[in-house]
């Protein structure tokens, strides 16, 4: 994780639907445009969070996102914590694959999102869930 | 059990003996609240029927609101529930009508006598249960008044509009989850044969995100559409987007894509050989 002060409180937000992931976007999207991120920039992080939050729901049976923005003394950021209780990822290498996928998608959705954020950590074990941080920072 | 058969007869008993009084009040306090959105006549009636119906049951031997007893009650608190919802009242406004009762109920009994006063706990506990019932009843028609609502939605938000003869457009606004993705394909499908045109333009101006569902719900429409011998052509990816798809790493493949609905309808009126031309307006002397 890297260093950056958290300003204000944290927002968060169930998913257990698909209409949760439309109000994880919504919710990104206000803090993004509260920290001034760029008109792309802000586009690339809710379509990030629309892959990851879908990904909570459709392989982690559901689960929860923290929304912070965060301040590194130059430059303010978003950062989303999503978090869920599923099966876990068995081969995290595999799974950021392009084009793979075990559910009928794409393939693209995680290592897609990797891509769309400055800051991307995963941390997921067989059995014991999976936690994903993602951080874009303003330019 | 919220309130034991000879309590619940002692308030049958208050109820019926003060009849014209009670309903008189409740009227009274409830139609402050509603700040004249309902005439008093009209809440009387409904406050009459109610105050019949509870006597009903306490007669009965209601000792809880969800007995067979309180059925008829219990019916009678969810059509007032469901018109108050309906009408707009908040949730607040519509409880109150119910809980408008217990001020009626501690006026007419003697506070000093402490059996008086063990009965209104008792009376207070069941009108609890039917204001909460009245609670629910309202959440529900609400919720299902939200689902009609977006019902609606979906079959309002997906025309497809004929451009040009043989070119038909889909203008998707919002958000394209599965439910609406499928709506999408049905509608152009049908369109495509009840017209016969062999182009499709879908527009994307109006998504706000294209992730890789949306972009997936996009590509199988676009081969369905394939299938059935028309061309798809997807317009208004705007620069953001553009750079998103790229980043996710999306392929269109070997599917046109245009900036505008404008630079689409060109590149098909281009393949079908329609010559456009701006007419000269000079006049002549």
């Amino acid at each position: 994780m890297t260093a950056g002060v958290d300003l204000g409180t944290p927002q968060t937000q169930a998913i257990r639907s698909d209409e949760d992931v439309v109000r994880v976007r919504q919710l990104v999207r206000t803090v993004a445009v509260a920290v001034k991120l760029s008109l792309v920039d802000q586009t690339k992080l809710v379509t990030a969070a629309s892959e990851l939050a879908r990904n909570t729901l459709v392989y982690g049976g559901g689960g929860a996102v923290e929304v912070v923005t965060v301040d590194n003394g130059r430059r303010r950021g978003v950062r989303i914590v999503f978090d869920d209780s599923g099966p876990g990822i068995a081969d995290l290498d595999l799974a950021l694959t392009d084009g793979y996928t075990t559910g009928g998608g794409l393939g693209l959705g995680l290592s897609g999102a990797r891509r769309l954020v400055d800051e991307f950590d995963i941390r997921t074990g067989v059995g014991e869930g999976t936690t994903i941080t993602v951080t874009k920072w303003s330019r | 059990m919220v309130l034991s058969a000879e309590e619940s007869g002692r308030l049958a008993g208050l109820l019926s003996g003060h009849a014209d009084r009670v309903t008189a009040r409740w009227t009274e306090s409830v139609v402050a609240s509603l700040r004249g959105r309902l005439s008093q006549a009209e809440l009387r009636r409904q406050l009459q029927e109610l105050h019949a119906s509870m006597i009903a049951a306490a007669e009965g031997g209601l000792v809880d609101l969800d007995d067979d007893q309180g059925a008829e009650l219990r019916a009678l608190l969810a059509e007032l529930s469901r018109g108050r919802a309906r009408q707009g009242f908040s949730a607040t406004e519509t409880a109150v009508s119910v809980y408008a009762l217990k001020d009626v109920l501690l006026g007419l009994l003697d506070t000093g006598d402490a059996h008086a006063l063990r009965d209104f706990v008792a009376y207070s506990r069941l009108i609890d249960q039917m204001g909460l019932f009245t609670f629910e009843s309202y959440v529900r028609t609400r919720e299902s008044l939200i689902a009609d609502q977006a019902e609606q939605l979906l079959e309002l938000s997906t025309p497809v509009v004929k451009l040009w003869e043989g070119v038909v457009a889909v203008p998707l606004v919002g958000t394209l989850d599965s439910a609406r993705a499928q709506v999408v394909m049905e509608r152009l499908l049908q369109t495509l044969v009840d017209t016969g045109s062999p182009y499709a333009i879908i527009d994307i101006t109006g998504v706000p995100a294209v992730d890789t569902q949306v972009a997936q719900h996009i590509l199988k429409t676009v081969v369905a559409a394939r299938l059935m011998g028309a061309d798809c052509i997807i317009s208004g990816i705007r620069p953001q987007i553009a750079q998103t798809i790229v980043a996710l790493g999306i392929e269109f493949g070997d599917i046109a894509t245009k900036a505008s609905l404008a630079d689409a309808l060109r590149h098909v009126l281009r393949l079908t050989g329609v010559e456009t031309a701006r007419r000269n307006h000079r006049r002549e002397a």
